[in-house]
């Protein structure tokens, strides 16, 4: 059972602004029955002073979907459109107290539902707004990461940003993400990893040097290898609960074992070919072919 | 928790109360009666023959041959050790393994487990109503196939399946077959010395015996290589002190499910129809996910349409209600529950799935109670339900 603050439950058991507005100035819908949770919200603006003079909700959901989305209304009411695209799914969860990590998602469906609604808002009024983008809210942008909740990398990367997360787990938390199949796992890490290599750009990352690898002795060729698998790879893997090590180098052919995690996930080949071979292409040699001893 | 707080169980199917008795029967053998039933000493050797009672009981609970008994920990591993010892035994190079698409997942994972290790594991359908295509399994189970393990009941919908006919087609090809008996167990009866079935595993808790303990029954005459290895215990079957305090438990649970098992059954499934008939009567759009001809007698699985079981759930814990869901968002999953989606029950159904099982222990105060409580819940959720809004719109 989930531990739901008082907030949570209150919000859950005694919804506020539950129901439709029938002639909503802005609507939007988000989430649909085959994830699991929707949510349909109602805005009544202003038209003069663009602020936000009724909203209404229904939602589809756990209870946790509920008080994100009942609270997510009180939140705006009183708002300009402008000051309301700025809410984010931190703002609800704030509100609320607290969040279990798993539900983190459902705070993320209030926020995409509302700025899908201000979207169209905007649109409408030729306004621009911050944070939201003045395309048809259906014109989902950015590619599909995660095909069995139709999640985008557009919407990963604005989650990660607002949410500063840093693990796959956490993305899967907030936007379900990586929560079925799991075959785009790896896709959600190398996001992760673009973002935080954007985030510590000036920081020059130590990378060991480049040798001219094709006329080291096999002995210094292994070593450097090794330096590369320590250096460059276990930690990747070890964020994530996996571990490497190397097995023999023959010849071009680098005999590796996965650990941990690593061992038995299923996307074992895929972290073999992208992430083993393309460092060690990368700081030694095109030549080395990785392969599970 | 408050224990004057009154709670009204339908969870049966995820574990069920110690039966008094049997915890009664336990605790002398806990600080008094210490001793290790292998010992050579008076004191710990005279529990042996403690172990064998319960041994005993819960053969004759079973329909076996006491040596046809293996104590185990729990239903999972008894599911763990009959496959993995199937694979072992196998006189041939079969590596191939056919199991249900609503196994529970001790099962399923396994085979997970064994496809990654090279098995080839191949999963029987099952149709809208979760009943078992026998005519893919009978393409499925051929000379490659090393066990057969098909569940004798489903924990969600209470499905019964066709063990007998299943064992037939498995020995047919040469292979062994096993059940996973943990929710048949105390609920339907069985006698295995008049069945086919060459190994079959239990879970005590399940039958109002603790959690903890369990039982893999191995049809004498069937090789068997223990999976956990170390002493010489149960006969070298299954190493590990013998946990005596939880082997007089299961006994005394197995001794009590058959004392009164018509009457007993018969009030449980007097209890589930009455609630099942009543709330489909009082709430409207109510699906019955399961083969209602075929199923056991204390579980019921309906699904309240257009709505999310989590939901349903966390109103009724506040009345005391205990039942369960095959949601995702119960679990920390984020999808429903396999046995749904094998099923192809829609997503506007499989969401709002609640499952209801009963015990000895119910009373028609608990069925009044959840048919006086339910509709009113379902209503309220069902106004915040943007999906209900649109099907009550269309209708």
């Amino acid at each position: 059972m989930w531990d739901y603050n008082n907030k949570v439950m209150d919000y859950f058991l005694n919804p506020r602004n539950v129901g439709e507005i029938a002639d909503a100035d802005a609507e939007a819908e988000v989430g649909n029955m085959t994830c699991g949770d929707a949510l349909r919200i109602f805005l009544k603006i202003d038209e003069k002073t663009h602020k936000i003079l009724d909203a209404k909700f229904k939602t589809f959901g756990c209870a946790s979907a509920i008080a994100s989305s009942s609270i997510l209304t009180e939140i705006v009411i009183g708002m300009t459109v402008e000051e309301a695209a700025r809410v984010t799914n931190r703002d609800i969860v704030d509100r609320l107290g607290e969040l279990p990590e798993e539900k983190m998602h459902c705070s993320v469906m209030g926020m995409e539902a509302l700025q899908a609604a201000l979207g169209e808002y905007a649109k409408k009024h030729g306004l621009t707004l911050p944070e939201v983008k003045n395309d048809d809210p259906d014109d989902h942008e950015g590619r599909i990461v995660c095909k069995c909740f139709g999640v985008t990398d557009a919407k990963i990367r604005k989650v990660v940003r607002l949410n500063h997360l840093t693990t796959v787990a956490q993305v899967t938390e907030y936007t379900k993400a990586g929560g079925a199949c799991g075959a785009c796992l790896d896709q959600i890490q190398q996001i992760l990893d673009e973002m935080n290599n954007t985030v510590h750009a000036p920081a020059e990352v130590e990378k060991p040097q480049t040798v001219d690898f094709d006329a080291l002795s096999p002995v210094k060729k292994a070593l450097k290898v090794q330096e590369v698998i320590d250096k460059e790879i276990k930690p990747a893997l070890e964020r994530d609960g996996g571990s490497i090590e190397l097995i023999d180098l023959d010849g071009d052919v680098v005999k590796v074992s996965l650990r941990g995690v690593c061992a038995t996930c299923p996307n074992s080949k895929l972290t073999l070919r992208k992430l083993v071979q393309g460092k060690l292409h990368e700081f030694l040699s095109d030549r080395l072919v990785v392969e599970e001893a | 928790m408050k224990g004057e707080e009154r709670v009204i169980y339908l969870d049966n199917n995820a574990t069920t109360r110690t039966a008094p008795e049997a915890v009664a029967a336990m605790l002398p053998y806990f600080s008094e009666y210490y001793g290790n039933a292998s010992s050579i000493h008076k004191f710990g050797g005279r529990l042996a023959k403690v172990v064998e009672e319960g041994r005993a009981k819960v053969a004759a609970f079973l329909g076996a041959d006491p040596s046809e008994i293996i104590f185990t920990s729990c239903g999972t591993e008894g599911d763990n050790a009959a496959i993995l010892s199937a694979l072992d035994v196998c006189p041939v190079r079969r590596r191939k393994i056919v199991i249900s698409t609503v196994e529970h997942p001790a099962i399923l994972n396994l085979g997970k487990d064994l496809e990654r290790r090279g098995y080839t594991v191949v999963k029987i359908p099952v149709d809208s109503l979760g009943r078992l295509d026998m005519d893919r399994a009978r393409e499925m189970i051929d000379e490659q196939t090393a066990v057969v393990s098909v569940m004798w009941a489903n924990n969600e919908t209470g499905n019964l399946y066709p063990v007998e006919a299943l064992a037939e087609l498995a020995h047919r090809a040469g292979a062994l077959f096993h059940t996973d008996a943990v929710q048949a167990a105390g609920k339907i009866p069985f006698k295995l010395r008049d069945m086919n079935i060459d190994m079959l595993s239990v879970s005590g808790h399940k039958f109002h015996a603790p959690k903890g303990i369990g039982a893999l029954y191995v049809r004498r005459g069937v090789r068997f290589r223990p999976f956990v290895v170390g002493g010489h215990q149960e006969r070298g079957r299954r190493a590990g002190t013998e946990n005596v305090p939880y082997i007089v438990g299961m006994g005394v649970a197995a001794e009590l499910a058959m004392a009164n098992f018509e009457t007993e059954n018969n009030y449980v499934r007097k209890l589930r129809d009455d609630l099942h008939n009543r709330l489909i009567a009082a709430i409207p759009s109510v699906r019955v996910n399961g083969d209602v001809e075929h199923r056991l007698p204390n579980t019921t699985n309906l699904s309240f349409e257009y709505i999310e079981g989590e939901s349903i759930l966390m109103h009724m814990d506040i009345h005391g209600i205990c039942a369960s869901s095959g949601s995702a968002c119960t679990t920390g999953s984020l999808e429903p529950s396999h046995v749904m989606r094998a099923m192809g029950v829609p997503y506007t159904a499989a969401h709002g799935a609640i499952r209801f099982s009963f015990s000895r222990y119910n009373t028609q105060e608990d069925v009044d109670t959840v048919v006086e409580v339910l509709p009113g819940i379902i209503e309220k959720i069902r106004a915040i339900s943007p999906y209900w809004a649109d099907f009550v719109a269309k209708r």
